[in-house]
């Protein structure tokens, strides 16, 4: 079986909006919320710049023990998933059994790692850490599953839970999924998304080793600059969003608002290199034909391309080649845009935040910016949208990812009755 | 710390590929990385390792002109003098 | 469209190769000892099932830099499983190769390594690899690359579920098309911090003899033994190979509700549900393949579920990973490679330890192996926090004519 699968609800953690409104009013602004690490002592990292959450977990409406047994980004979950419930009218009329999770994350519980080994190390002293100074909930910051079952618990989801971990495309591939599992009929409704928090020195430190992120340090406004000449790596970022996906007939029923449905999902591997890009993005392209394909609409129908855009000289073009092999000759015509300008790369995160957008966007008939694209790449040479929002009813969207590890990714959202 | 030198980028580069067989002989020290058989990964693991050698970063500058041997040393060894 | 398994890469604490471990296992021969990777005499879990460092003597220098042990089980793995299923990846589309893995706590020994670099001596001490070697990705990342294949990959974590979740997602990749699709798990858990990790489970077992440790079933279970290693499996649409292992015939996964609501577990559910999908009965499943936590409130679970489904002694049931200890992400998987070797050879392999507790009606095999007819077999896997997955697994068309036959992967006189 192959049913629709409607948008209901949605929900946001992520820099400069930690709710669904802040979120697309720094977006539709064209602010941007990339700044100097402030959640530990960068001095010394290669890269100093982070976009962070402004977030208290207890404001935000968790309880003293979530706030302090969970790693930050289940936190960030759990608060994303509420307001994508909430948005959607609640799950009261969600059988259990019916209910499904489908979670994305990239690094898990990094943080909560990365603390509770320096206490237990020694601060790096010792090989053999001691067992006595881990805190009880350890266990569940090694394996991150738990988030998922974080979000479960909280809509008392028992139906199929899962936790994708596919690097930067997790977001994406954990909406796709959990699309499926409605379309095959394995769960009528899913809290669908992702969530990430890698501000962390060993993630920083990591990404400085390859410098795969901007040493602007100097500017950090302005450092996230997909698309541009002068683009000089990603900025890292957290976040979180979770999507309420219903079965299209169900929502209809029940009169939900539907912001669009999950029309097409795809992802390929390149099989060529764990970081690296060969620049035809011929693997991207594809997924993106495959997408379009299962959505039944043809490649010239698209309105808006949420771009992956993270601001690293071989992603932008490695990208644009992509989106002119699928997309043919319209695809100058096809206004494109990365938020990660705006928002950082949150890794696994921002692939449902992106969603998320997305599906905002149709709402509001208004198509998000690229920040900071003064000077574009001559290699890079479609419609960007330059610095300020612009008005733009979307019927149709493709949003598209591409990870460490080859993962490449897209995602078709058509607005209700669109899609083939 | 004294000249950076031939054996310790030898050394270097065999821990990031774990190959022991891998040698500096005057034909290859002008070789480029890639034709080596070291991916942009592999390189820039060798440069880390320098880094951590050094106790400090190569400038970005200096390491995108690095693409042999020979030029590695090069670059080192400027950094090095630019500490006297 | 049905999906068959055509190759299986065992690298498990007791035996490498799936007829060394098939032999280990008939044998009742056990991989767990006292952890010999480090001093984990001051731990409370001093035992674990270490895979022996010949699995991954193999894997080439270039790739055993970049990646942790875990990712370098499943590579050894992945070109085990790619000869055992006589499939040469360069001769098939590399569009419709894919590679889908169970992962679980990912690359913990390089990454505690290079955390301590940071942490003792500076960033610039960290690896540039550690941005590819730690992360959950990794091993899905590097099969993919090292085997030139590009179609739909994919990771999956839910702790010891995780493997038959993949294997799904693996069934469902051929039905878009796939051709052929790498999955399983592997898992490399016996570093101090993962191991520390893991004793806050409070499931691991804190006996210091191997003979008293991990007793799913008997009254004084008392935890489980960590291990590592996994399977890697080959899963193809039925046609090709002249002598698949089986069928995967149906799967489910359910998730138990929040602790303190007062709703039942759901393990009784994914087993129907599995059945369901399979479209057969529970008297047509003629084995078990128990997720055998070894600890007393999840074996009770279990057993309660396994009651309710096949009645009371109402079918055979076994867990051979008392010999190998549990795997996480490479359990389920290897639970599956065990399963379908038992219903190939038309044997149930043995369950090692003591007698079951007689409250939880249990058919568990025990000490020896147990030739029967088997049709079909259940494997059951929960993932810590309450994830719990099913799959019915079919034997081969002739497998099931008369008594246990001899070993050999490529039989032709079906």
């Amino acid at each position: 079986m192959t049913r629709r699968v409607a948008v209901t609800g949605v929900g946001v953690v992520a820099p400069g909006g930690t709710s669904r409104k802040e979120f697309w009013d720094l977006l539709t602004e064209g602010r941007t919320a990339t700044r100097a690490i402030t959640l530990f002592d960068a001095a010394g990292f290669r890269s100093r710049i982070a976009a962070e959450c402004d977030f208290d977990p207890i404001a935000a409406g968790l309880s003293d023990e979530q706030a302090r047994t969970l790693d930050r980004a289940a936190q960030f979950a759990l608060v994303a998933a509420r307001e994508a419930v909430g948005d959607a009218g609640g799950l009261g009329f969600a059988a259990p059994e019916r209910l499904g999770v489908s979670l994305g994350s990239a690094v898990g519980c990094t943080m909560g790692l990365e603390q509770n080994y320096v206490a237990v190390s020694g601060r790096g002293r010792h090989w053999l850490v001691d067992a006595d100074a881990a805190v009880p909930e350890l266990y569940h910051h090694l394996v991150p599953s738990s988030m998922a079952a974080e979000v479960a618990w909280e809509v008392g989801a028992e139906g199929p839970v899962k936790l994708v971990s596919t690097g930067c495309t997790s977001g994406l591939d954990a909406v796709g999924h959990g699309a499926r599992l409605i379309a095959d009929g394995q769960a009528d409704v899913v809290l669908a998304g992702a969530t990430d928090a890698p501000i962390s020195p060993i993630s920083v430190a990591c990404f400085d080793a390859i410098r795969a992120t901007s040493p602007s340090n100097d500017d950090p406004e302005h450092a996230s600059r997909p698309f541009d000449r002068r683009r000089n790596g990603f900025v890292l970022g957290e976040g979180s969003a979770v999507l309420v996906l219903e079965d299209a007939a169900t929502a209809r029923a029940r009169g939900a608002h539907v912001y669009c449905e999950v029309a097409g999902f795809a992802h390929r591997g390149n099989a060529y290199h764990m970081t690296g890009l060969r620049p035809d993005g011929a693997e991207m392209a594809e997924a993106i034909r495959v997408a379009l394909a299962e959505a039944r609409i043809d490649p010239s129908a698209v309105d808006y391309v949420n771009a992956h855009g993270s601001g690293t000289k071989q992603n932008d073009r490695h990208e644009t080649a992509a989106v002119k092999t699928s997309l043919g000759p319209r695809a100058y015509e096809i206004p494109m845009s990365s938020i990660k300008s705006m928002i950082g790369h949150s890794l696994g995160a921002i692939g449902a935040i992106e969603v998320v957008a997305c599906a905002l966007s149709m709402e509001h008939g208004v198509v998000p910016p690229t920040a900071n694209l003064h000077e574009p790449d001559p290699d890079c040479d479609l419609d960007y949208v330059p610095l300020h929002a612009r008005e733009q009813r979307s019927d149709v969207v493709l949003s598209v990812g591409s990870g460490f590890g080859g993962f490449q990714t897209a995602m078709v959202l058509a607005a209700p009755g669109r899609a083939g | 710390m004294p000249e950076f030198t031939v054996g310790t980028l030898t050394r270097i580069m065999r821990e990031c590929v774990r190959d022991a067989e891998v040698d500096l002989s005057a034909d290859r020290i002008d070789t480029s990385f890639e034709e080596l058989g070291y991916d942009s990964l592999a390189v820039l693991e060798i440069v880390a390792r320098i880094n951590q050698e050094l106790g400090a970063r190569l400038p970005d500058e200096a390491i995108e002109t690095t693409s042999t041997p020979r030029q590695a040393l090069a670059v080192v060894n400027d950094a090095l003098a630019e500490r006297i | 469209m049905s999906a068959v398994v055509t190759g299986i890469g065992v690298v498990a604490p007791n035996g490498i190769g799936h007829e060394a471990y098939w032999s280990a296992t008939l044998a009742g021969v056990s991989g767990v000892g006292p952890i010999e990777r480090f001093d984990a005499s001051g731990y409370r879990c001093c035992l674990g099932g270490e895979v022996d460092d010949a699995a991954i003597a193999g894997v080439p220098g270039r790739l055993a830099a970049q990646t942790d042990r875990w990712t370098q089980l499943g590579l050894a793995g992945t070109e085990l499983a790619l000869a055992d299923a006589g499939l040469d990846p360069s001769t098939v589309d590399d569009y419709r190769l894919a590679v889908i893995t169970a992962s679980s706590s990912g690359g913990n020994e390089f990454g505690q390594r290079e955390i301590e670099r940071l942490w003792a001596h500076s960033p610039e001490h960290v690896s540039a690899y550690q941005s590819i070697a730690w992360f959950y990705a990794a091993t899905t990342g590097q099969v993919a690359i090292r085997h030139g294949m590009r179609g739909p990959c994919g990771v999956v974590v839910a702790e010891q579920a995780g493997g038959l979740e993949a294997l799904s997602d693996a069934r469902r990749a051929l039905d878009s098309g796939a051709v052929a699709v790498v999955t399983g798990g592997t898992e490399a858990p016996l570093s101090p911090y993962a191991l520390v990790c893991q004793a806050t489970s409070g499931r691991l077992t804190d006996a210091a003899d191997p003979a008293d440790a991990y007793r799913p079933f008997a009254a004084d279970a008392n935890g489980h033994v960590p291990g590592e290693g996994g399977a890697m499996l080959i899963v193809e649409q039925a046609g090709r190979a002249a002598a698949p292992y089986g069928t995967i015939r149906g799967y489910a996964n359910t998730f138990d509700p929040r602790p303190g609501s007062g709703r039942p577990p759901s393990l009784v559910r994914a087993i129907r549900l599995a059945l369901q999908a399979a479209h057969v009965t529970s008297e047509e499943i003629d084995v078990v393949f128990a997720d055998a936590a070894g600890v007393p409130e999840l074996d009770r679970i279990e057993s309660d579920a396994l009651r309710a489904v096949f009645g009371p002694h109402g079918v055979p049931v076994t867990a051979p990973k008392t010999m190998t200890g549990r795997l996480y992400a490479g359990g389920a998987s290897l639970d599956v490679a065990t399963a379908l070797l038992s219903l190939r050879h038309q044997i149930i392999p043995p369950t090692i330890g003591p007698a079951p507790d007689p409250r939880y009606e249990l058919d568990l095999v025990l000490r020896e192996p147990r030739p029967a007819t088997l049709r079909n077999a259940l494997v059951l896997a929960r993932g810590y926090g309450g994830f719990n997955s099913a799959m019915v697994l079919g034997a081969a068309p002739g497998n099931t004519d008369g008594a246990a036959r001899s070993d050999g992967p490529h039989r032709t006189d079906d």
